[in-house]
C-alpha cells in the first residue's frame, strides 16, 4: 500500500478552525492535499449522520474542530459536537469503522500551525489504519 | 425571482489569482472536468473573478444563459464571499444561490503537487456544484441600528473615537475601569518624536470628553455584560462605588487636605509606586472627571473594605454642606441600548521581574520605562527630576531594549514603541542631567519607521547616547553600580559596563482580562493575547462579531499617532453603519418544520439563546427568528430532523459530501 493517499473530511466551524486553515494558507503550510474541508457555521451544527455520511462514503478519517472551549462564537456549541463526537466513538465500531478514524480537535482562530498540524497527524494515523472497507461493507 | 425548485442552470468560475492559484492549479483542466457535472451550463476560468470585469462576466452570464446558480472558486469565503453574493444578486438571481469554493487557502498554496491540487479543485468544486443545486432562495432581514455607541477603555483611543463620535452628533457612552480617563498616556512626560508634552495634547481632549453634550462618562466602571447583536446591544454596566457622589462633587480637594492621615503613605498607582498618595485621592492634577474617590482597603472608616464607621470623619466635616461623601455609596448597575461598541481596552506593560537576571525589584536603581516616565515628567513624584530611589542623580545610565519581547521565552513579537522611547529617554535625560551624563543604549535592532523617526534617531546619534548592539546577558550589583555583562555583537568583544541606574524597556502585553473581556464582546485573540481583527488588512478595525469594532493597543502594540489614526478608522466605521441606519441580517438561521416536529423539547434545552420557545396549542417548537444566531446546535441533534439550518441543512451538507466523493471515485484522490 505504498502509494495509497488516505482521504480526510474535516468538518470545520467557520469562526475559529476555517480561519485557522486559512492562516495555514497564508503562511503556506504544507499539509496532505488529501485533507478536504466542509464548512460548517459551528461545530455544533455537526449532525452525526454527515460523519457516518463522510465514512460510508470512502473517507479514511474524519477531522471534527471547532474553537477552544469557552471561545466558542456561539457560547457553547463546541460542547455540543463533543457531546456527539462520544457517541459516535461507541458506535462507529458497528460499523466496521475503527474510532481513531474519528477524531475531534479544538482549533483557534490564530492556530495555522496546529491546524497544518493536527490534519497531517490525522493523515498519517489513516495511512497506518490503510483504507477503509466501511465504503465496501456497506453496501449502499 | 425563483424559490430554487426549479431546474439548475449552474455557472462555475474558477480564479487564477493571477499566480496564485493558476501556479499550483491547472484550471483550464479543472475547467474543463466542471463542464461535465450535471446541472453546470457554463464553466469558466478567469484570470481575477474578484475583479469588476470578473464580477460583470458572472452577471452577463446569468443573463446570457438563464443562470440560476453560480460557484465560484477563488480565495477564502471570508474575504469575497460578499463580493461575489452581491455579483450574484446584480445579476438577477437570489444572492443566496451563491457557493463559493476555497482553492487557494485551502488548497494552492498549501500544496505542491500539482496534480494532486487539480484533482482536489475538482473534487471541491464538484461538491460546491452539487451543493449549489439545493440552495434555497433566503430573504436578508433589514434591522434599525441604535444610534447610540458604547466606548469601552478611556485611553487615547477611546477618547479620541468618543469625541469624534460625539462631534458627528451621536449619543456615546465611555466606559473606564480607572477613577480617571487618560490611560497610559496621562502618564507620559513628552511623546516622540515632535516631543510635545503629552498632557498639553491629552489634557484638552480629556476635558472635552468631561464637558461634551454627547459623552456620558462613566469612570471607575466596567461592562459586566452584553446581549443582542448588531444595532441592538443591551449592555450591562457596573459603577464601582466611588464613596464620593459625583455630581456633587466639585475636586476642591478639601477633603483630601483634612483626612486624618496627615501626610500622604500609600504608593500611588498613577506614579507606579514612585509617589505617595491618601486613603481619599484624585488618580492626578488633570483627573476626568475631577472627582476625588476613597479607597476602602486603606480609609481608616473601613476595616478591609467593609464600613466600620470609626473614623472622625474629618473630610465629611471640610466637604461641609456640600455633602458629597457618601460611606453608604454602593455599587450601581446601569443597563443601556446601543448599536455598537468599540473596545479600546489598551495595554499592560511586561513585569520585568519575570526577567530575573535583569534584577528588577532586587536592584533599586532599574527602573521601568514607566516608571522613568513619571520620573522625568514635571508633574511626577520628583517634579521632573531625574533622582533615583536612593535621592542620588546618576551620572551613567544605561537603557535596556526589547525586555520581553522578541524574546522566545517571553513574547516573541516586536513591542513597536520602545526602540522610539529609548531614544526619547536618551534625549530627556541628558536633558535634565546635563550633556556630561553618559547614556548607553543596548538595541538588537533600531526600529525607527514611522515619521520622524529615523531624523530623531540621527539627533539622538548626535547628542552622544553610546548605542551598542547586544541585549545585556546580565545585571550585576558591584560596589553600589550597576554592571551591564554582554556582547557587543558588532565590534565581537564582550563588555562589562558600570552605570548607576538602568531602564528596562519593558514591552507592550495583552490586559490579563483580555480573554473575559473578549468573552463579554465576543472578540476572539491572536496567538499574542491581543484582540483578533476581523483581516489583517482589510478589515482591520471589525472583529468576527458584527457592530464590535477595535482600537488601540488592545489588537496589538502600537504608538499613540497609530492608535489616534485607528480610532478615527473605527469611529468612521461606527458612524457609516449609523448613518446607513439599518443593518442586514443573515438570514441563515434555524426553523423547525411544524409538520416534522414531535414536540420533545430537546431543542428547548439546546439553544444557548433560549430562542426555541414551544407552542402548546400546536405541540411544537418555534425559532424566535430576532434571537436566533444561527449556530445549528438545535438541527444537528433533532431527533426527527424538524430543525433546520437555512443554508446548513442537510440536503445541503450530504450534496457537498456526495460531490466530493463522486469526484475521488471519479478521478481519483
Amino acid at each position: 500500500m505504498q502509494d495509497f493517499e488516505p482521504t480526510v473530511i474535516a468538518f470545520v466551524c467557520n469562526w475559529c478552525t476555517y480561519t485557522a486553515a486559512d492562516l495555514a494558507g497564508t503562511a503556506r503550510l504544507v499539509y496532505a492535499p488529501s485533507v478536504r474541508l466542509i464548512r460548517i457555521m459551528c461545530t455544533g451544527m455537526l449532525d452525526a449522520k454527515y460523519v457516518i455520511k463522510a465514512f460510508l462514503e470512502g473517507a479514511e478519517a474524519v477531522l471534527v474542530s471547532g474553537c477552544r472551549p469557552g471561545d466558542c462564537h456561539y457560547l457553547n456549541g463546541n460542547y455540543k459536537a463533543r457531546r456527539r463526537v462520544k457517541l459516535l466513538k461507541e458506535i462507529l465500531p458497528h460499523f466496521g469503522i475503527v474510532p481513531e478514524r474519528l477524531k475531534l480537535t479544538w482549533i483557534g482562530a490564530s492556530d495555522g500551525i496546529e491546524f497544518a498540524e493536527t490534519v497531517t497527524r490525522l493523515a498519517e494515523t489513516a495511512r497506518r489504519l490503510g483504507p477503509s472497507e466501511a465504503r465496501r461493507a456497506m453496501i449502499l | 425571482m425563483n424559490n430554487g425548485h426549479d431546474q439548475p442552470r449552474i455557472g462555475v468560475y474558477i480564479c487564477h489569482c493571477g499566480h496564485n492559484i493558476a501556479g499550483t492549479i491547472d484550471v483550464a483542466a479543472v475547467a474543463k472536468y466542471v463542464e461535465g457535472l450535471p446541472g453546470v451550463v457554463v464553466s469558466r476560468d478567469y484570470k481575477y473573478m474578484c475583479s469588476e470585469p470578473g464580477q460583470e462576466l458572472i452577471q452577463w452570464d446569468i443573463k446570457g444563459h438563464k443562470l440560476n446558480r453560480i460557484v465560484v472558486a477563488s480565495c477564502s469565503p471570508l474575504l469575497h464571499e460578499h463580493t461575489f453574493r452581491n455579483a450574484t444578486e446584480k445579476g438577477g438571481i437570489n444572492p443566496f444561490f451563491f457557493q463559493m469554493v476555497n482553492i487557494r487557502e485551502h488548497n494552492s498554496w498549501v500544496h505542491t503537487d500539482r496534480a494532486a491540487a487539480t484533482q482536489k479543485a475538482k473534487a471541491q468544486i464538484h461538491g460546491a456544484v452539487r451543493r449549489v443545486a439545493g440552495h434555497r432562495a433566503l430573504e436578508t432581514k433589514k434591522v434599525a441600528i441604535h444610534p447610540d455607541v458604547l466606548v469601552v477603555g478611556g485611553g487615547i483611543a477611546g477618547i479620541h473615537a468618543a469625541v469624534t463620535m460625539a462631534n458627528a452628533g451621536k449619543k456615546v457612552y465611555l466606559v473606564e475601569r480607572e477613577p480617571s480617563i487618560g490611560g497610559h498616556m496621562a502618564k507620559f512626560d513628552k511623546t516622540f518624536p515632535t516631543l510635545d508634552c503629552a498632557a498639553c495634547i491629552l489634557t484638552p481632549k480629556m476635558s472635552s470628553v468631561g464637558n461634551h453634550p454627547n459623552i456620558t462618562l462613566w469612570t471607575y466602571s466596567e461592562v459586566a455584560k452584553v446581549d443582542g447583536f448588531v444595532g441592538n446591544y443591551k449592555v450591562t454596566v457596573k459603577r464601582k462605588p466611588r464613596y464620593i457622589i459625583e455630581d456633587l462633587c466639585i475636586g476642591c480637594q478639601e477633603c483630601i487636605t483634612n483626612c486624618v492621615y496627615k501626610e500622604a503613605k500609600f504608593p500611588d498607582e498613577f506614579n507606579e509606586g514612585l509617589g505617595k498618595r491618601k486613603p481619599v485621592y484624585i488618580p492626578f492634577a488633570q483627573a476626568t472627571p475631577q472627582v476625588v474617590l476613597i479607597d476602602p482597603e486603606l480609609c481608616l472608616n473601613f476595616k478591609r473594605g467593609v464600613l466600620t464607621d470609626k473614623c472622625k470623619k474629618t473630610c465629611v466635616e471640610a466637604c461641609a454642606d456640600r455633602k458629597a461623601i457618601d460611606f453608604q455609596q454602593q455599587e450601581e448597575i446601569k443597563e443601556i441600548q446601543v448599536g455598537t461598541v468599540i473596545v479600546a481596552t489598551g495595554f499592560k506593560t511586561f513585569d520585568a521581574k519575570r526577567v530575573p537576571y535583569y534584577g528588577y525589584g532586587k536592584y533599586q536603581n532599574v527602573y521601568t520605562s514607566l516608571e522613568v516616565e513619571r520620573l522625568v515628567n514635571a508633574s511626577g513624584p520628583t517634579g521632573g527630576e531625574v533622582i533615583l530611589r536612593d535621592g542620588k542623580k546618576p551620572q551613567t545610565v544605561a537603557i535596556v531594549h526589547c525586555v520581553g519581547s522578541r524574546d522566545v521565552n517571553y513574547h516573541e513579537y516586536c513591542s513597536r514603541v520602545c526602540c522610539m522611547y529609548a531614544l526619547k529617554y536618551g534625549h530627556l535625560i541628558h536633558d535634565k542631567i546635563g550633556p556630561e551624563a553618559v547614556i548607553h543604549d543596548f538595541y538588537i535592532d533600531l526600529r525607527c519607521f514611522g515619521k520622524g523617526y529615523e531624523e530623531f534617531y540621527r539627533r539622538c546619534q548626535e547628542e552622544g547616547v553610546h548605542f551598542i548592539r547586544g541585549k545585556p546577558a546580565q545585571i550585576e550589583c558591584r560596589e553600589g553600580k550597576l554592571v551591564l555583562v554582554g556582547e557587543d555583537t558588532l565590534l565581537g568583544r564582550l563588555y562589562r559596563i558600570p552605570v548607576d541606574m538602568v531602564v528596562l524597556c519593558a514591552a507592550m502585553q495583552a490586559r490579563k482580562d483580555a480573554e473575559e473581556v473578549g468573552r463579554i464582546f465576543g472578540v476572539s485573540r491572536s496567538r499574542d493575547g491581543f484582540f483578533l481583527e476581523e483581516h489583517p488588512k482589510l478589515a482591520p478595525l471589525s472583529t468576527a462579531t458584527d457592530g464590535v469594532f477595535l482600537a488601540g493597543t488592545c489588537q496589538a502594540p502600537r504608538d499613540v499617532p497609530d492608535a489616534v489614526a485607528q480610532a478615527s478608522g473605527a469611529a468612521a466605521k461606527v458612524l457609516s453603519l449609523i448613518v446607513r441606519g439599518r443593518v442586514e441580517i443573515e438570514p441563515t438561521i434555524s426553523w423547525i418544520d411544524p409538520d416534522i416536529c414531535a414536540g420533545c423539547q430537546v431543542c428547548l434545552g439546546l439553544c444557548a439563546y433560549s430562542a426555541i420557545s414551544f407552542d402548546e396549542r400546536r405541540k411544537v417548537s418555534v425559532v424566535n427568528e430576532a434571537l436566533c444566531k444561527g449556530c445549528g446546535s438545535c438541527s444537528g441533534f433533532c431527533p426527527s430532523g424538524a430543525a433546520r439550518s437555512r443554508h446548513f441543512d442537510n440536503r445541503q451538507i450530504f450534496s457537498e459530501i456526495d460531490g466530493l466523493f463522486d469526484a475521488i471515485h471519479a478521478v481519483g484522490r
